[in-house]
């Protein structure tokens, strides 16, 4: 029994390891320096490629995935920030182009809609509750009639 | 009554979101270019790589960029549109041969006709990224003042160019004039 428990755990583990996706789109390295590599990983990762729409520019082969981190390469090898790429791209394609959404005015109410429905919700809750009490006080004197 | 009709309005109210979200094309991403300044760009000529291509002599007057490719399906189907728009002079028919094979490019104007007044070869796709193109093809109308006034993402059709194009040349003509004169 424990040993057919071991069997299994180790028979998933080489499952998921087989399973796990490659990673890598590019074949070879932007950078040299480790720190410049993950800061153009890490923005690939982060901006969407618009003809594939549901994929990263880190994720996928398109030709403009691929002119796109040319973009993010030379930009990190000219001194640029992340928050200057980041703007590059969005004068460019949009909000859209951003994984992560910004809070703009116009997508405003989308953030604020879980808070806002969250007190309309409590709201709601305790004139409902409050009136249930208030009925069952008024109630309670013939209660054997209801 | 009340009670019943404030579950209705909501209910009525979302399905008119769900329905207009239901008409809308999701691969269609709104240009951050429209009202700003045209993004300038310098390029060799398709056909002669020594004739320089710049949207600064486009000033003064309104004008069209198409996005195009030969490995672009869409392309082939709107060239005949292409052709027809062309053959109004309108405005001047600037095409941007995105990413593609010089040869191959100028084959296909040779055999199908040329609409284009001139075609600036952009091989790095870096003037193409600049005017936030994702997918050929894709038509710019940029106004006197260097703006660009409209963008069309999908082959060309008549219908497009009467409804969207044609009343913005004009005004854009219209309201050119006495700047000018």
């Amino acid at each position: 029994m424990k040993l057919t428990g071991v069997l299994h755990a180790l028979l998933a583990a080489l499952l998921l390891a087989g399973s796990f996706p490659a990673l890598a789109i590019d074949t070879e390295k932007a950078f040299d320096d480790p720190a410049l590599q993950a800061r153009y990983e890490q923005i690939n990762r982060e901006l969407r490629c618009l003809v594939c729409q549901n994929q990263t520019i880190a994720d996928s082969n398109a030709t403009l995935a691929q002119d796109l981190r040319r973009e993010v390469r030379e930009m990190i090898a000219a001194g640029k920030t992340d928050a200057q790429i980041r703007e590059f791209m969005i004068e460019r394609y949009g909000d859209f182009v951003l994984y992560r959404p910004r809070m703009t005015a116009s997508n405003f109410l989308l953030w604020a809609a879980p808070v806002l429905l969250l007190l309309l919700g409590t709201f709601i809750g305790i004139r409902y509750i409050r009136k249930q009490a208030a009925e069952a006080d008024s109630d309670s004197p013939e209660a054997g009639q209801s | 009554m009340l009670k019943y009709a404030v579950p209705l309005a909501i209910f009525a109210l979302l399905g008119v979101f769900l329905y207009v979200g239901l008409q809308r094309d999701p691969s269609y991403v709104p240009s951050p270019l429209i009202g700003k300044q045209a993004p300038e760009f310098t390029l060799p000529s398709l056909q002669d790589a020594s004739y320089p291509v710049s949207s600064k002599e486009l000033l003064g007057r309104p004008w069209v960029l198409n996005v195009w490719g030969t490995w672009c399906a869409g392309c082939r189907q709107e060239h005949d549109t292409l052709l027809q728009i062309a053959r109004t002079n309108a405005v001047p028919l600037i095409g941007l041969n995105w990413k593609d094979d010089n040869a191959a490019a100028q084959q296909w104007l040779r055999t199908l006709g040329n609409p284009y007044a001139v075609v600036a070869e952009d091989n790095e796709g870096r003037v193409a990224i600049d005017w936030g193109v994702y997918g050929a093809p894709e038509t710019f109308l940029i106004g006197p003042d260097g703006k660009v006034l409209f963008k069309h993402i999908a082959p060309m059709t008549m219908e497009v160019w009467n409804k969207e194009f044609l009343p913005r040349i004009e005004a854009a003509k219209a309201g050119a004039a006495p700047a000018r004169g």
